[in-house]
């Protein structure tokens, strides 16, 4: 799933600043799973604020309301006539990046502020503990990395590990980060599938240097919307 | 060596080693700052001491001089600079302008080297590019000095000449798999090897008996990496701080053997017992002596070691 961690509230606060009639609008699908944009943390976003402001002589009306899916027209939809009759003179979101810039553009007069910073593509390893596995980089190697991947657990990022700093099975920047290609080699080694990394993995073509369009088979961008 | 078969790079290392002769290379840091009378005093006392001076890029991910300016100095001193390139800091494209004009100003030797992590230099939040990782540098330095053409496969007007190095860890883990890397290295096409500074010395020799055995050091010359001990605490700090580092207890006890004002010494004669013990291993071509901030003491050392005096061809 998309995860993402709440902004510190200083900045929050400080970005809501000047704006007195807020709509903050949560998202129910990963950001609700990895604890941190959900209906139940726009609750306590939103009155953590009104404390806050309310202390600082500058009270501000905040709402709130959880969508299903900000990434998700269909789901939009569902705040046209919130936002229409509520006149807010901002909207802040606490989806993963993804989703507040679809919010923003569905609403493009209202200021839109982002309540969380997305940080990627994690697995759940425990309640509250996501790490992050996949850099959606468009060219999956994991066949041949024994299912670990090395764009993204690996700190240089190399394709032909490991590399000489691997200390103890632990990565050089810290005993606390596995090396990525260690876990390889013991993965494959386990298999008796060595020969994957024996051979030289040739440089790639970065295919993440431009913002990506992807159209599965079969279908196509409607012709309103294609340019 | 396949490397005879190869384009002759004008490198002095190369004719040392095709020679059949060991050699002995050095180190260089580059000043944090335009202190060419840095580089020009270190270079003093490597010259006519060394077949050719490693100089680093950026080593430990601190910005210093860039490493072929300092080679260029370097090459004004009399010295022949082994340039030091690392995937951290450059995108192929700037690499591969760097080892255009690197070669055109007469740098013959290049090392290839993935680089420490920008977390621990002097500017942890950098970007990292690692665009392409060491062993793609070293096909992409092959590939355009061989067949004349950029990554991109586009021709080059004058190929770069380059006698190609890279590194070698026999420490990391898993250690299995040491040699597979180098073979991949030597694969893509690793001219000669340094290795990182070998303490243990018993493990070391089970990493050449392993690359006698596949054959590999008769495809590339292997320089083992050598860097004298200074003080105790300088040993303890390469065993538990330095990743990738294998001190064994013995070498700290037999410092701690010695009066406190002859470490260093013992340090140097501990340094000339590994270099006689490379002259008579089979498979290792050489060392490359990396004296860290101690290039005033190479010129003994390279005496003690006698290595001296160094091949010189007209």
């Amino acid at each position: 799933m998309i995860v993402a961690q709440r902004k510190p509230f200083a900045e929050i606060k400080d970005m809501l600043q000047g704006y007195n009639k807020v709509l903050n609008v949560g998202c129910g699908t990963c950001v609700s799973v990895c604890l941190a944009g959900g209906e139940k943390e726009v609750a306590v976003l939103n009155t953590e604020l009104e404390m806050a402001r309310r202390l600082d002589d500058a009270p501000i009306d905040i709402q709130g309301h959880t969508i299903e899916r900000q990434c998700d027209r269909e789901y939009l939809a569902e705040l046209d006539d919130i936002i229409e009759e509520g006149k807010f003179d901002a909207l802040m979101s606490m989806a993963c990046g993804v989703g507040i810039q679809f919010l923003a553009e569905r609403y493009p007069k209202i200021p839109t502020f982002p309540a969380v910073d997305t940080s990627g593509l994690a697995v759940n390893q425990a309640v509250g503990w996501y790490e992050e596995r996949c850099r959606s980089c468009s060219q999956c190697i994991l066949g041949s990395t024994g299912g670990i991947c090395p764009i993204t657990m690996c700190a240089k990022g190399l394709l032909n590990g490991p590399c000489g700093g691997t200390n103890k099975g632990s990565c050089e920047i810290s005993s606390e980060q596995p090396c990525a290609w260690f876990r390889i080699w013991e993965r494959l080694s386990g298999q008796g599938r060595l020969d994957a990394i024996k051979k030289i993995n040739t440089t790639r073509g970065w295919k993440n240097q431009t913002p990506r369009n992807l159209i599965q088979p079969g279908y196509r961008k409607p012709e309103k919307m294609a340019k | 060596m396949s490397t005879e078969t190869h384009f002759n790079s004008g490198s002095n290392l190369e004719k040392v080693l095709k020679s059949g002769q060991f050699a002995f290379t050095g180190e260089l840091g580059p000043p944090r700052g335009t202190d060419v009378e840095e580089v020009r005093e270190k270079a003093k006392f490597l010259k006519g001491n060394v077949d050719s001076v490693n100089i680093t890029d950026n080593q430990t991910a601190v910005v210093r001089m860039a490493s072929w300016a300092a080679s260029l100095i370097a090459i004004q001193e009399g010295l022949e600079p082994n340039y030091q390139m690392v995937c951290r800091d450059r995108n192929r494209l700037a690499m591969q302008s760097d080892i255009l004009g690197s070669s055109a100003l007469g740098i013959r030797n290049m090392l290839c080297l993935s680089g420490d992590h920008q977390q621990f230099g002097d500017h942890p939040d950098a970007m990292g590019v690692f665009d392409i990782d060491s062993i793609q540098l070293i096909a992409m330095v092959k590939q355009m000095r061989d067949e004349g053409l950029f990554l991109s496969g586009n021709e080059i007007h004058k190929p770069p000449k380059m006698f190609i190095g890279a590194a070698a860890n026999p420490f990391a883990d898993p250690f299995e798999w040491r040699v597979h890397r180098l073979a991949k290295k030597i694969e893509a096409g690793a001219d000669f090897i340094q290795t990182q500074c070998i303490y243990n010395m018993a493990k070391f020799r089970e990493f050449i008996r392993i690359a006698n055995e596949e054959g590999l050091t008769e495809k590339v010359y292997i320089l083992g990496g050598v860097t004298p001990m200074k003080s105790v605490g300088m040993a303890r700090y390469m065993k538990s701080k330095v990743p990738g580092m294998d001190v064994p207890d013995a070498i700290i006890d037999r410092l701690k053997g010695v009066e406190k004002d002859k470490v260093a010494q013992e340090g140097i004669n501990m340094a000339c017992e590994q270099i006689e013990e490379f002259k008579e291993l089979k498979g290792v071509h050489g060392v490359h002596m990396m004296a860290i901030e101690w290039e005033h003491m190479v010129p003994q050392i390279a005496e003690q070691a006698k290595v001296l005096p160094r091949p010189v061809f007209s």
